[in-house]
Protein backbone atom coordinates (compact mmCIF):
# COMPACT_ATOMS: atom_id res chain seq x y z
CA UNK A 1 0.00 0.00 0.00
CA UNK A 2 1.42 3.99 -1.09
CA UNK A 3 2.05 5.89 2.51
CA UNK A 4 0.17 8.94 1.06
CA UNK A 5 -3.43 6.58 0.19
CA UNK A 6 -2.48 5.03 4.04
CA UNK A 7 -1.92 8.80 5.17
CA UNK A 8 -5.37 10.18 3.53
CA UNK A 9 -7.24 6.86 4.76
CA UNK A 10 -6.09 7.92 8.25
CA UNK A 11 -7.08 11.84 7.75
CA UNK A 12 -10.68 10.30 6.39
CA UNK A 13 -11.06 8.44 9.76
CA UNK A 14 -9.95 11.72 11.78
CA UNK A 15 -12.12 13.35 10.25
CA UNK A 16 -15.31 10.88 10.54
CA UNK A 17 -14.93 10.17 13.98
CA UNK A 18 -13.33 12.55 16.20
CA UNK A 19 -12.96 10.92 19.12
CA UNK A 20 -10.98 7.83 17.81
CA UNK A 21 -7.85 8.45 16.72
CA UNK A 22 -7.51 5.43 14.97
CA UNK A 23 -5.23 4.39 11.91
CA UNK A 24 -6.66 2.01 9.22
CA UNK A 25 -5.01 -0.03 6.48
CA UNK A 26 -7.52 -1.41 4.16
CA UNK A 27 -6.82 -4.65 5.11
CA UNK A 28 -9.57 -7.05 4.90
CA UNK A 29 -12.84 -7.38 3.10
CA UNK A 30 -16.01 -6.01 4.02
CA UNK A 31 -17.83 -9.15 5.67
CA UNK A 32 -21.20 -9.75 3.98
CA UNK A 33 -24.37 -9.72 6.22
CA UNK A 34 -25.45 -13.35 4.99
CA UNK A 35 -21.96 -14.62 6.47
CA UNK A 36 -22.01 -12.41 9.45
CA UNK A 37 -26.09 -13.86 10.08
CA UNK A 38 -24.71 -17.57 9.51
CA UNK A 39 -22.31 -17.47 12.62
CA UNK A 40 -23.48 -14.83 14.52
CA UNK A 41 -24.57 -17.16 17.35
CA UNK A 42 -24.37 -15.25 20.19
CA UNK A 43 -26.85 -15.06 23.09
CA UNK A 44 -26.72 -12.34 25.63
CA UNK A 45 -28.69 -12.32 28.55
CA UNK A 46 -31.62 -10.77 27.06
CA UNK A 47 -32.00 -13.13 25.02
CA UNK A 48 -32.93 -10.43 22.06
CA UNK A 49 -31.16 -13.01 19.45
CA UNK A 50 -32.86 -16.33 20.67
CA UNK A 51 -34.22 -17.87 17.18
CA UNK A 52 -37.50 -18.59 16.18
CA UNK A 53 -38.99 -21.81 17.51
CA UNK A 54 -40.83 -23.47 21.02
CA UNK A 55 -40.54 -26.48 22.69
CA UNK A 56 -42.08 -27.98 26.04
CA UNK A 57 -40.21 -29.96 28.67
CA UNK A 58 -42.66 -32.91 27.95
CA UNK A 59 -40.82 -33.10 24.61
CA UNK A 60 -37.64 -32.17 25.86
CA UNK A 61 -37.70 -35.44 28.01
CA UNK A 62 -37.35 -37.18 24.77
CA UNK A 63 -34.91 -35.43 23.32
CA UNK A 64 -32.89 -35.68 26.57
CA UNK A 65 -33.81 -39.76 26.94
CA UNK A 66 -32.27 -40.01 23.25
CA UNK A 67 -29.57 -37.75 23.64
CA UNK A 68 -27.91 -36.62 26.58
CA UNK A 69 -28.88 -39.27 29.41
CA UNK A 70 -25.90 -41.68 28.33
CA UNK A 71 -23.40 -38.71 29.79
CA UNK A 72 -25.69 -36.62 32.58
CA UNK A 73 -27.64 -38.87 34.11
CA UNK A 74 -31.64 -40.24 34.62
CA UNK A 75 -33.21 -37.23 35.15
CA UNK A 76 -29.93 -34.73 35.33
CA UNK A 77 -28.21 -35.96 38.39
CA UNK A 78 -25.72 -38.86 38.87
CA UNK A 79 -24.34 -38.77 35.47
CA UNK A 80 -20.71 -39.11 34.88
CA UNK A 81 -20.21 -35.32 33.64
CA UNK A 82 -21.65 -32.04 34.68
CA UNK A 83 -24.80 -32.73 37.01
CA UNK A 84 -27.58 -30.20 35.67
CA UNK A 85 -30.16 -29.78 38.94
CA UNK A 86 -29.87 -28.53 41.95
CA UNK A 87 -30.88 -25.86 44.62
CA UNK A 88 -28.52 -22.94 45.46
CA UNK A 89 -28.24 -24.02 49.39
CA UNK A 90 -26.38 -27.13 48.25
CA UNK A 91 -23.83 -24.26 46.97
CA UNK A 92 -23.06 -24.20 50.63
CA UNK A 93 -21.95 -27.40 51.43
CA UNK A 94 -18.80 -29.62 50.61
CA UNK A 95 -17.92 -30.07 48.27
CA UNK A 96 -20.39 -27.36 46.70
CA UNK A 97 -22.94 -28.75 44.33
CA UNK A 98 -22.60 -26.44 40.96
CA UNK A 99 -25.50 -27.20 38.37
CA UNK A 100 -27.91 -24.94 36.61
CA UNK A 101 -30.16 -24.71 39.20
CA UNK A 102 -27.97 -24.03 41.75
CA UNK A 103 -25.67 -21.73 40.34
CA UNK A 104 -26.28 -20.90 36.84
CA UNK A 105 -27.63 -16.90 36.49
CA UNK A 106 -29.18 -16.65 33.11
CA UNK A 107 -31.59 -18.81 31.77
CA UNK A 108 -30.54 -18.04 27.99
CA UNK A 109 -27.10 -19.48 28.71
CA UNK A 110 -28.51 -23.27 28.71
CA UNK A 111 -30.08 -22.77 25.43
CA UNK A 112 -26.86 -21.12 24.18
CA UNK A 113 -24.57 -23.60 24.96
CA UNK A 114 -26.43 -26.65 24.37
CA UNK A 115 -26.90 -24.90 20.87
CA UNK A 116 -23.83 -24.89 20.02
CA UNK A 117 -22.00 -27.54 22.49
CA UNK A 118 -23.70 -30.56 22.85
CA UNK A 119 -24.65 -33.14 22.90
CA UNK A 120 -21.03 -33.40 23.25
CA UNK A 121 -19.98 -35.62 19.86
CA UNK A 122 -22.65 -34.20 17.93
CA UNK A 123 -22.80 -30.42 19.19
CA UNK A 124 -24.80 -28.22 16.45
CA UNK A 125 -27.13 -31.11 15.24
CA UNK A 126 -30.42 -30.15 17.41
CA UNK A 127 -32.73 -28.26 15.76
CA UNK A 128 -34.12 -24.92 17.60
CA UNK A 129 -37.06 -26.90 18.37
CA UNK A 130 -35.00 -29.37 20.18
CA UNK A 131 -32.67 -27.14 22.22
CA UNK A 132 -36.03 -25.33 23.46
CA UNK A 133 -37.54 -28.58 24.72
CA UNK A 134 -34.50 -29.86 26.24
CA UNK A 135 -33.56 -26.37 27.69
CA UNK A 136 -37.61 -26.68 29.32
CA UNK A 137 -36.73 -30.63 30.39
CA UNK A 138 -34.25 -29.10 32.33
CA UNK A 139 -35.38 -26.10 33.83
CA UNK A 140 -38.34 -28.25 34.86
CA UNK A 141 -36.07 -30.90 36.24
CA UNK A 142 -35.24 -28.15 38.16
CA UNK A 143 -38.62 -26.71 39.10
CA UNK A 144 -38.43 -23.62 37.62
CA UNK A 145 -41.43 -24.41 34.52
CA UNK A 146 -44.28 -26.29 34.65
CA UNK A 147 -44.57 -29.32 32.03
CA UNK A 148 -46.70 -27.83 29.71
CA UNK A 149 -45.17 -24.13 29.84
CA UNK A 150 -44.11 -23.11 26.09
CA UNK A 151 -40.24 -21.86 25.55
CA UNK A 152 -39.69 -19.23 22.97
CA UNK A 153 -37.84 -16.06 22.25
CA UNK A 154 -40.30 -14.34 24.70
CA UNK A 155 -41.07 -16.72 27.25
CA UNK A 156 -37.53 -18.42 27.70
CA UNK A 157 -35.60 -14.86 28.86
CA UNK A 158 -38.58 -14.39 31.35
CA UNK A 159 -37.19 -17.19 33.46
CA UNK A 160 -36.13 -16.54 36.65
CA UNK A 161 -32.77 -17.99 37.55
CA UNK A 162 -32.66 -18.98 41.48
CA UNK A 163 -29.11 -18.04 41.72
CA UNK A 164 -29.81 -14.85 39.18
CA UNK A 165 -27.95 -12.49 42.09
CA UNK A 166 -25.44 -14.55 42.84
CA UNK A 167 -22.64 -13.27 40.90
CA UNK A 168 -20.33 -10.17 42.49
CA UNK A 169 -17.90 -8.36 39.97
CA UNK A 170 -14.03 -9.41 40.46
CA UNK A 171 -13.23 -7.62 43.89
CA UNK A 172 -9.48 -8.24 43.89
CA UNK B 1 32.81 -31.16 -2.87
CA UNK B 2 33.65 -34.18 -4.78
CA UNK B 3 34.37 -36.37 -2.03
CA UNK B 4 31.51 -35.39 0.07
CA UNK B 5 29.26 -36.46 -2.45
CA UNK B 6 30.69 -39.87 -2.63
CA UNK B 7 30.48 -40.47 1.18
CA UNK B 8 26.86 -39.47 0.89
CA UNK B 9 26.52 -41.97 -1.83
CA UNK B 10 27.99 -44.64 0.01
CA UNK B 11 25.96 -43.48 2.98
CA UNK B 12 23.00 -44.18 1.46
CA UNK B 13 24.33 -47.26 -0.32
CA UNK B 14 24.73 -48.41 3.18
CA UNK B 15 21.29 -48.51 4.52
CA UNK B 16 21.52 -51.98 6.50
CA UNK B 17 24.71 -50.72 7.99
CA UNK B 18 23.64 -47.41 8.94
CA UNK B 19 20.83 -48.88 10.58
CA UNK B 20 22.56 -51.21 12.43
CA UNK B 21 25.26 -48.69 13.79
CA UNK B 22 22.30 -46.62 14.62
CA UNK B 23 20.94 -49.52 16.72
CA UNK B 24 24.11 -50.05 18.20
CA UNK B 25 24.34 -46.43 19.50
CA UNK B 26 21.15 -46.31 20.91
CA UNK B 27 21.04 -49.63 22.72
CA UNK B 28 21.75 -49.92 26.15
CA UNK B 29 25.45 -49.24 27.24
CA UNK B 30 25.88 -52.26 29.44
CA UNK B 31 28.02 -54.22 26.87
CA UNK B 32 28.41 -51.25 24.72
CA UNK B 33 32.54 -51.58 23.70
CA UNK B 34 34.81 -48.06 25.21
CA UNK B 35 34.03 -44.89 23.50
CA UNK B 36 36.66 -44.12 20.79
CA UNK B 37 38.25 -41.15 21.09
CA UNK B 38 36.74 -40.31 17.71
CA UNK B 39 33.72 -41.39 15.84
CA UNK B 40 34.51 -43.35 13.53
CA UNK B 41 31.14 -42.94 11.37
CA UNK B 42 29.59 -39.59 9.79
CA UNK B 43 26.37 -38.57 11.30
CA UNK B 44 23.55 -38.71 9.88
CA UNK B 45 22.49 -35.92 7.40
CA UNK B 46 20.94 -32.67 7.10
CA UNK B 47 17.05 -32.71 7.39
CA UNK B 48 14.34 -30.59 6.65
CA UNK B 49 12.50 -30.75 10.23
CA UNK B 50 14.52 -31.32 13.33
CA UNK B 51 13.86 -33.85 15.90
CA UNK B 52 14.75 -34.11 19.54
CA UNK B 53 17.86 -36.20 20.39
CA UNK B 54 16.10 -39.95 21.24
CA UNK B 55 17.53 -39.61 24.45
CA UNK B 56 15.14 -36.82 25.45
CA UNK B 57 11.36 -38.42 26.82
CA UNK B 58 9.69 -34.75 28.12
CA UNK B 59 6.36 -35.57 27.82
CA UNK B 60 3.21 -33.38 28.46
CA UNK B 61 1.14 -35.50 31.65
CA UNK B 62 -2.20 -36.64 30.31
CA UNK B 63 -4.39 -38.41 32.43
CA UNK B 64 -7.39 -41.01 31.63
CA UNK B 65 -10.71 -39.57 30.58
CA UNK B 66 -14.00 -40.89 29.05
CA UNK B 67 -13.88 -37.53 27.10
CA UNK B 68 -10.25 -36.82 26.06
CA UNK B 69 -11.17 -34.09 23.18
CA UNK B 70 -12.68 -32.18 26.64
CA UNK B 71 -9.74 -32.75 29.26
CA UNK B 72 -5.94 -31.49 29.64
CA UNK B 73 -2.59 -31.69 29.61
CA UNK B 74 0.17 -31.12 31.58
CA UNK B 75 3.68 -29.44 30.94
CA UNK B 76 6.56 -31.35 32.51
CA UNK B 77 8.24 -27.44 34.06
CA UNK B 78 11.12 -29.75 35.46
CA UNK B 79 11.73 -30.58 31.95
CA UNK B 80 12.12 -27.39 30.20
CA UNK B 81 14.95 -25.12 30.53
CA UNK B 82 14.73 -21.13 30.94
CA UNK B 83 11.95 -19.53 30.47
CA UNK B 84 10.25 -20.59 27.27
CA UNK B 85 8.49 -23.88 26.57
CA UNK B 86 8.98 -25.81 23.77
CA UNK B 87 5.53 -25.55 21.84
CA UNK B 88 5.57 -29.50 21.88
CA UNK B 89 5.42 -29.52 25.17
CA UNK B 90 2.85 -26.45 26.09
CA UNK B 91 -0.35 -27.58 28.32
CA UNK B 92 -3.44 -27.81 26.16
CA UNK B 93 -7.03 -27.46 27.72
CA UNK B 94 -9.29 -28.58 25.71
CA UNK B 95 -13.41 -28.44 25.80
CA UNK B 96 -14.14 -30.32 22.24
CA UNK B 97 -10.82 -31.76 20.71
CA UNK B 98 -8.34 -30.12 18.29
CA UNK B 99 -9.90 -28.68 15.16
CA UNK B 100 -8.08 -29.53 11.70
CA UNK B 101 -8.11 -26.18 10.10
CA UNK B 102 -7.07 -25.09 6.09
CA UNK B 103 -5.27 -21.93 7.24
CA UNK B 104 -6.73 -21.24 3.21
CA UNK B 105 -9.84 -21.10 4.26
CA UNK B 106 -10.08 -20.09 7.66
CA UNK B 107 -11.10 -16.93 8.44
CA UNK B 108 -11.78 -14.27 11.17
CA UNK B 109 -14.97 -12.20 11.29
CA UNK B 110 -15.08 -8.64 13.36
CA UNK B 111 -18.61 -7.65 13.73
CA UNK B 112 -21.31 -5.98 16.10
CA UNK B 113 -20.95 -2.88 17.53
CA UNK B 114 -18.87 -1.82 14.68
CA UNK B 115 -19.39 0.64 11.34
CA UNK B 116 -18.23 -1.95 9.35
CA UNK B 117 -18.25 -5.48 9.51
CA UNK B 118 -15.23 -7.05 8.53
CA UNK B 119 -13.03 -10.51 7.57
CA UNK B 120 -10.20 -11.10 7.33
CA UNK B 121 -7.89 -14.25 6.17
CA UNK B 122 -4.90 -15.70 7.61
CA UNK B 123 -3.01 -13.84 5.23
CA UNK B 124 -4.86 -10.60 5.80
CA UNK B 125 -3.91 -10.86 9.04
CA UNK B 126 -0.30 -11.45 8.56
CA UNK B 127 -0.09 -8.41 5.61
CA UNK B 128 -0.61 -6.09 9.08
CA UNK B 129 1.69 -4.82 11.39
CA UNK B 130 3.45 -7.48 13.97
CA UNK B 131 4.46 -7.45 17.51
CA UNK B 132 6.33 -10.69 19.32
CA UNK B 133 5.70 -10.75 23.24
CA UNK B 134 6.72 -12.97 25.42
CA UNK B 135 3.54 -14.48 27.46
CA UNK B 136 2.60 -16.98 29.92
CA UNK B 137 -0.99 -18.87 29.24
CA UNK B 138 -2.41 -20.61 32.00
CA UNK B 139 -5.54 -21.90 33.10
CA UNK B 140 -7.41 -20.70 35.88
CA UNK B 141 -8.03 -24.36 37.22
CA UNK B 142 -3.53 -24.47 37.25
CA UNK B 143 -2.74 -25.82 41.08
CA UNK B 144 -6.63 -26.20 41.95
CA UNK B 145 -4.88 -29.51 43.71
CA UNK B 146 -3.12 -27.02 45.99
CA UNK B 147 -5.77 -26.01 47.79
CA UNK B 148 -5.49 -29.24 50.06
CA UNK B 149 -2.72 -29.07 52.89
CA UNK B 150 -1.02 -32.38 50.82
CA UNK B 151 -0.43 -30.53 47.43
CA UNK B 152 0.47 -32.82 44.34
CA UNK B 153 3.30 -34.67 44.08
CA UNK B 154 4.94 -32.95 40.83
CA UNK B 155 5.12 -29.78 39.65
CA UNK B 156 3.61 -31.21 36.05
CA UNK B 157 0.33 -32.54 38.49
CA UNK B 158 1.12 -28.81 40.94
CA UNK B 159 1.92 -26.60 38.03
CA UNK B 160 1.71 -27.93 34.77
CA UNK B 161 -1.35 -26.14 33.57
CA UNK B 162 1.06 -23.04 32.58
CA UNK B 163 3.49 -22.96 29.88
CA UNK B 164 5.61 -19.75 28.22
CA UNK B 165 5.86 -18.94 24.66
CA UNK B 166 6.75 -15.91 22.30
CA UNK B 167 3.78 -15.11 20.24
CA UNK B 168 3.91 -13.13 17.08
CA UNK B 169 0.57 -11.95 15.81
CA UNK B 170 -1.28 -8.46 15.08
CA UNK B 171 -2.66 -6.17 18.26
CA UNK B 172 -5.92 -6.77 18.21
CA UNK B 173 -6.25 -3.04 17.94
CA UNK B 174 -5.40 -2.80 14.47
CA UNK B 175 -8.59 -5.49 13.36
CA UNK B 176 -10.76 -3.70 15.64
CA UNK B 177 -10.27 -0.34 14.49
CA UNK B 178 -10.38 -1.78 10.65
CA UNK B 179 -13.99 -2.54 11.42
CA UNK B 180 -14.13 1.00 13.26
CA UNK B 181 -15.49 0.40 17.03
CA UNK B 182 -18.76 2.31 18.17
CA UNK B 183 -18.78 4.29 21.25
CA UNK B 184 -21.35 1.68 22.55
CA UNK B 185 -19.35 -0.85 22.27
CA UNK B 186 -17.83 -1.69 25.97
CA UNK B 187 -17.14 -5.76 25.48
CA UNK B 188 -16.10 -8.34 22.90
CA UNK B 189 -17.38 -11.68 22.60
CA UNK B 190 -14.51 -14.29 21.27
CA UNK B 191 -15.08 -17.46 19.67
CA UNK B 192 -13.42 -20.39 18.86
CA UNK B 193 -13.36 -22.56 15.67
CA UNK B 194 -13.77 -26.36 17.44
CA UNK B 195 -16.68 -28.20 17.64
CA UNK B 196 -18.41 -26.34 20.47
CA UNK B 197 -17.51 -23.15 19.23
CA UNK B 198 -15.74 -22.08 22.58
CA UNK B 199 -16.89 -18.65 23.85
CA UNK B 200 -15.55 -16.35 26.06
CA UNK B 201 -16.05 -12.56 26.52
CA UNK B 202 -13.52 -9.99 27.42
CA UNK B 203 -13.75 -6.20 28.49
CA UNK B 204 -13.11 -4.21 25.33
CA UNK B 205 -10.03 -2.15 27.12
CA UNK B 206 -8.10 -5.32 27.50
CA UNK B 207 -8.42 -5.97 24.32
CA UNK B 208 -7.58 -2.79 23.08
CA UNK B 209 -4.54 -2.31 25.44
CA UNK B 210 -2.94 -5.77 25.02
CA UNK B 211 -4.66 -8.04 23.09
CA UNK B 212 -3.45 -10.01 20.01
CA UNK B 213 -4.14 -12.34 17.38
CA UNK B 214 -1.46 -14.36 17.12
CA UNK B 215 -0.51 -16.77 14.38
CA UNK B 216 3.19 -17.57 15.56
CA UNK B 217 4.70 -19.54 18.84
CA UNK B 218 8.41 -19.70 19.43
CA UNK B 219 9.41 -18.93 16.09
CA UNK B 220 6.91 -20.96 14.16
CA UNK B 221 3.14 -21.63 13.17
CA UNK B 222 1.24 -21.82 16.40
CA UNK B 223 0.68 -25.30 17.20
CA UNK B 224 -2.84 -26.96 16.22
CA UNK B 225 -3.56 -27.56 20.35
CA UNK B 226 -2.64 -24.03 20.89
CA UNK B 227 -4.94 -22.62 18.13
CA UNK B 228 -3.83 -22.97 14.68
CA UNK B 229 -4.06 -21.20 12.54
CA UNK B 230 -4.70 -18.17 15.02
CA UNK B 231 -5.26 -17.70 18.26
CA UNK B 232 -6.48 -14.76 21.16
CA UNK B 233 -3.74 -13.55 23.82
CA UNK B 234 -4.68 -11.75 26.45
CA UNK B 235 -1.66 -11.43 28.50
CA UNK B 236 -1.98 -12.23 32.67
CA UNK B 237 -5.75 -13.11 32.00
CA UNK B 238 -6.95 -16.97 32.58
CA UNK B 239 -6.26 -19.29 29.91
CA UNK B 240 -9.75 -20.08 28.90
CA UNK B 241 -9.79 -16.08 27.80
CA UNK B 242 -7.18 -16.40 25.12
CA UNK B 243 -9.81 -18.17 23.03
CA UNK B 244 -7.96 -20.71 20.41
CA UNK B 245 -8.40 -21.66 16.78
CA UNK B 246 -9.76 -18.10 16.56
CA UNK B 247 -12.48 -17.49 14.07
CA UNK B 248 -15.03 -14.62 15.15
CA UNK B 249 -15.41 -11.31 17.56
CA UNK B 250 -18.33 -9.00 18.42
CA UNK B 251 -17.90 -5.99 19.91
CA UNK B 252 -21.20 -5.67 22.53
CA UNK B 253 -22.18 -3.61 24.82
CA UNK B 254 -21.76 -6.11 27.94
CA UNK B 255 -20.60 -9.42 28.48
CA UNK B 256 -22.40 -12.56 26.98
CA UNK B 257 -22.20 -14.50 30.59
CA UNK B 258 -21.88 -17.66 28.53
CA UNK B 259 -21.58 -21.08 30.29
CA UNK B 260 -17.48 -20.54 30.58
CA UNK B 261 -17.87 -17.19 32.24
CA UNK B 262 -20.76 -18.29 34.90
CA UNK B 263 -21.10 -22.02 35.58
CA UNK B 264 -17.20 -22.66 35.22
CA UNK B 265 -14.30 -20.22 35.77
CA UNK B 266 -16.12 -18.20 38.91
CA UNK B 267 -14.86 -18.14 41.88
CA UNK B 268 -17.61 -19.37 45.01
CA UNK B 269 -17.02 -18.09 47.76
CA UNK B 270 -17.55 -19.57 51.46
CA UNK B 271 -21.28 -17.40 51.69
CA UNK B 272 -22.61 -18.98 48.29
CA UNK B 273 -21.95 -15.66 46.26
CA UNK B 274 -19.37 -16.06 43.53
CA UNK B 275 -16.74 -13.58 42.23
CA UNK B 276 -17.39 -13.51 37.87
CA UNK B 277 -15.56 -12.00 35.34
CA UNK B 278 -12.00 -13.28 37.76
CA UNK B 279 -9.77 -12.70 34.46
CA UNK B 280 -6.19 -11.32 36.39
CA UNK B 281 -3.64 -14.32 37.32
CA UNK B 282 -2.44 -13.57 40.57
CA UNK B 283 1.48 -14.14 41.19
CA UNK B 284 2.69 -17.09 41.55
CA UNK B 285 5.95 -19.27 41.65
CA UNK B 286 7.23 -22.97 42.18
CA UNK B 287 10.64 -24.91 42.25
CA UNK B 288 10.75 -26.80 39.57
CA UNK B 289 14.36 -28.16 40.53
CA UNK B 290 14.63 -29.75 42.63
CA UNK B 291 10.66 -30.65 42.74
CA UNK B 292 8.60 -34.19 43.50
CA UNK B 293 9.77 -37.30 42.00
CA UNK B 294 13.17 -36.12 42.09
CA UNK B 295 15.81 -37.71 43.86
CA UNK B 296 18.73 -35.90 45.25
CA UNK B 297 22.16 -37.73 44.26
CA UNK B 298 23.75 -36.75 47.60
CA UNK B 299 25.26 -34.11 49.50
CA UNK B 300 26.41 -31.52 48.46
CA UNK B 301 25.89 -28.22 45.56
CA UNK B 302 22.49 -28.20 43.68
CA UNK B 303 21.55 -25.37 42.06
CA UNK B 304 17.60 -24.14 42.94
CA UNK B 305 15.69 -23.18 39.91
CA UNK B 306 12.25 -22.24 39.60
CA UNK B 307 9.85 -20.39 37.55
CA UNK B 308 7.60 -17.12 39.03
CA UNK B 309 5.12 -15.19 37.06
CA UNK B 310 2.12 -12.73 37.45
CA UNK B 311 -0.73 -11.74 35.56
CA UNK B 312 -0.42 -8.02 36.39
CA UNK B 313 2.99 -7.35 35.09
CA UNK B 314 6.76 -8.02 35.97
CA UNK B 315 8.20 -9.95 38.71
CA UNK B 316 10.20 -8.31 41.00
CA UNK B 317 11.26 -10.43 43.36
CA UNK B 318 11.73 -14.57 43.78
CA UNK B 319 12.02 -15.58 46.93
CA UNK B 320 13.63 -19.14 48.49
CA UNK B 321 13.58 -21.08 52.20
CA UNK B 322 15.54 -24.10 52.34
CA UNK B 323 14.52 -24.48 55.96
CA UNK B 324 10.36 -24.90 55.62
CA UNK B 325 10.26 -20.55 56.17
CA UNK B 326 12.10 -20.17 58.95
CA UNK B 327 15.09 -17.75 56.32
CA UNK B 328 14.50 -16.64 53.05
CA UNK B 329 16.89 -15.73 50.32
CA UNK B 330 15.99 -13.57 47.75
CA UNK B 331 17.17 -15.52 44.17
CA UNK B 332 18.58 -14.30 41.26
CA UNK B 333 16.15 -13.46 38.25
CA UNK B 334 16.88 -14.43 34.61
CA UNK B 335 16.78 -11.41 32.47
CA UNK B 336 15.57 -9.78 30.97
CA UNK B 337 12.19 -10.04 32.87
CA UNK B 338 9.00 -9.68 30.64
CA UNK B 339 5.53 -8.39 32.04
CA UNK B 340 3.32 -11.54 32.38
CA UNK B 341 5.87 -13.80 31.22
CA UNK B 342 7.91 -16.61 32.83
CA UNK B 343 10.83 -15.66 34.60
CA UNK B 344 13.68 -17.70 36.13
CA UNK B 345 14.91 -17.79 39.43
CA UNK B 346 18.00 -19.44 40.35
CA UNK B 347 19.87 -19.87 43.72
CA UNK B 348 23.24 -21.82 44.43
CA UNK B 349 22.81 -24.01 47.10
CA UNK B 350 24.77 -26.58 49.01
CA UNK B 351 22.58 -29.23 50.28
CA UNK B 352 23.85 -31.02 53.69
CA UNK B 353 22.16 -34.02 53.69
CA UNK B 354 19.38 -33.54 56.31
CA UNK B 355 16.14 -33.52 56.05
CA UNK B 356 14.32 -29.87 54.76
CA UNK B 357 11.48 -28.14 53.26
CA UNK B 358 12.28 -25.77 50.19
CA UNK B 359 9.53 -23.50 49.54
CA UNK B 360 9.41 -20.22 46.69
CA UNK B 361 7.22 -16.85 47.05
CA UNK B 362 7.44 -14.07 44.31
CA UNK B 363 6.63 -10.63 44.39
CA UNK B 364 5.21 -8.70 41.80
CA UNK B 365 5.67 -5.25 40.50
CA UNK B 366 2.39 -4.22 41.59
CA UNK B 367 4.24 -5.46 45.41
CA UNK B 368 1.79 -7.91 45.53
CA UNK B 369 3.41 -11.29 47.36
CA UNK B 370 2.24 -14.55 46.97
CA UNK B 371 0.08 -16.18 50.06
CA UNK B 372 0.57 -18.81 51.72
CA UNK B 373 -2.21 -21.25 51.90
CA UNK B 374 -3.62 -20.10 55.20
CA UNK B 375 -3.46 -16.54 53.61
CA UNK B 376 -5.18 -17.37 50.40
CA UNK B 377 -8.04 -19.58 52.05
CA UNK B 378 -8.44 -16.66 55.17
CA UNK B 379 -9.13 -14.39 51.67
CA UNK B 380 -10.64 -16.02 49.62
CA UNK B 381 -12.81 -19.62 51.39
CA UNK B 382 -12.52 -23.41 50.38
CA UNK B 383 -14.82 -23.50 47.41
CA UNK B 384 -13.22 -21.15 45.41
CA UNK B 385 -11.69 -24.14 42.68
CA UNK B 386 -9.62 -22.02 40.79
CA UNK B 387 -7.02 -19.01 40.50
CA UNK B 388 -4.94 -20.87 43.45
CA UNK B 389 -1.57 -19.72 43.35
CA UNK B 390 -0.12 -20.50 47.17
CA UNK B 391 3.44 -20.86 48.16
CA UNK B 392 4.17 -24.55 47.20
CA UNK B 393 6.92 -26.30 49.11
CA UNK B 394 9.17 -29.51 48.06
CA UNK B 395 9.89 -32.09 50.88
CA UNK B 396 13.67 -33.50 50.80
CA UNK B 397 14.30 -36.97 53.08
CA UNK B 398 17.63 -37.56 53.78
CA UNK B 399 17.93 -40.38 51.31
CA UNK B 400 17.61 -37.36 48.54
CA UNK B 401 13.99 -38.18 48.01
CA UNK B 402 11.78 -35.53 46.96
CA UNK B 403 7.94 -34.92 48.21
CA UNK B 404 5.16 -32.70 47.93
CA UNK B 405 5.62 -31.11 51.46
CA UNK B 406 2.09 -30.83 53.97
CA UNK B 407 1.46 -27.27 54.45
C1 LIG C 1 -20.99 -38.07 25.30
C2 LIG C 1 -21.32 -37.45 26.55
C3 LIG C 1 -22.30 -36.29 26.55
C4 LIG C 1 -23.56 -36.20 26.01
C5 LIG C 1 -24.31 -37.26 25.21
C6 LIG C 1 -24.09 -34.91 26.37
N1 LIG C 1 -23.17 -34.24 27.11
FE1 LIG C 1 -23.42 -32.43 27.98
N2 LIG C 1 -21.50 -32.46 28.65
C7 LIG C 1 -20.58 -33.46 28.39
C8 LIG C 1 -19.25 -33.01 28.80
C9 LIG C 1 -17.96 -33.79 28.67
C10 LIG C 1 -19.41 -31.70 29.29
C11 LIG C 1 -18.29 -30.75 29.77
C12 LIG C 1 -17.71 -30.04 28.53
C13 LIG C 1 -16.57 -29.09 28.83
O1 LIG C 1 -15.51 -29.53 29.28
O2 LIG C 1 -16.71 -27.90 28.60
C14 LIG C 1 -20.83 -31.41 29.22
C15 LIG C 1 -21.41 -30.22 29.67
C16 LIG C 1 -22.76 -29.95 29.60
C17 LIG C 1 -23.39 -28.81 30.21
C18 LIG C 1 -22.70 -27.78 31.07
C19 LIG C 1 -22.76 -28.25 32.49
C20 LIG C 1 -22.16 -27.30 33.47
O3 LIG C 1 -22.55 -27.33 34.63
O4 LIG C 1 -21.28 -26.51 33.11
C21 LIG C 1 -24.72 -28.85 29.87
C22 LIG C 1 -25.79 -27.86 30.28
C23 LIG C 1 -24.91 -30.00 29.05
N3 LIG C 1 -23.71 -30.67 28.90
C24 LIG C 1 -26.12 -30.34 28.48
C25 LIG C 1 -26.29 -31.44 27.64
C26 LIG C 1 -27.50 -31.70 26.92
C27 LIG C 1 -28.75 -30.86 27.00
C28 LIG C 1 -27.28 -32.84 26.21
C29 LIG C 1 -28.23 -33.52 25.25
C30 LIG C 1 -28.78 -32.68 24.21
C31 LIG C 1 -25.93 -33.28 26.50
N4 LIG C 1 -25.36 -32.39 27.35
C32 LIG C 1 -25.35 -34.43 25.99
C33 LIG C 1 -20.87 -34.70 27.88
C34 LIG C 1 -22.05 -35.03 27.24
Amino acid sequence: MQKSSLLSIATLVACAAPTLVAQTYGVGRPATADEVAAWDVTIGPEGRELPAGSGTAKDGAQVYEVRCKECHGDQGVGGDHAGLVGKPEQLKQTPPLKTVGSYWPYATTLFDYTRRAMPFEEPGSLSADQVYAVTAYILHLNGLVAEDDVLDRESLPQVVMPNRDGFVRDPR
Amino acid sequence: MKSRDATRRSFLGTGALAGAAWTACSAPEAEAPAEPDQPSSLGTPVSRYGQRSPHEKAARGVRESQTPEAASSRTPLDQTYGIITPSALHFERHHAGVPEIDPATHKLLVHGLVDRPMAFSVDDIKRLPSVSRVHFVECSGNSGGEWSPAGAPTVALSHGLASCSEWTGVPLRILLEEAGIQPEAKWILAEGADACLMQRSATLEKALEEGIVAYGQNGEAIRPEQGYPMRLILPGWEGNTNVKWLRRIKLTAGPQYVKDETSKYTELMEDGTAWIFTFEMDAKSVITAPSGGHMVDGPGFLEISGLAWSGRGKIRQAEVSTDAGQTWTEAELQTPVYSKAFTRFRLPWAWDGSETVLLSRCRDETGYLQPGRAELIEQRGRKSAYHCNRIKGWHIAADGSVTSAEV
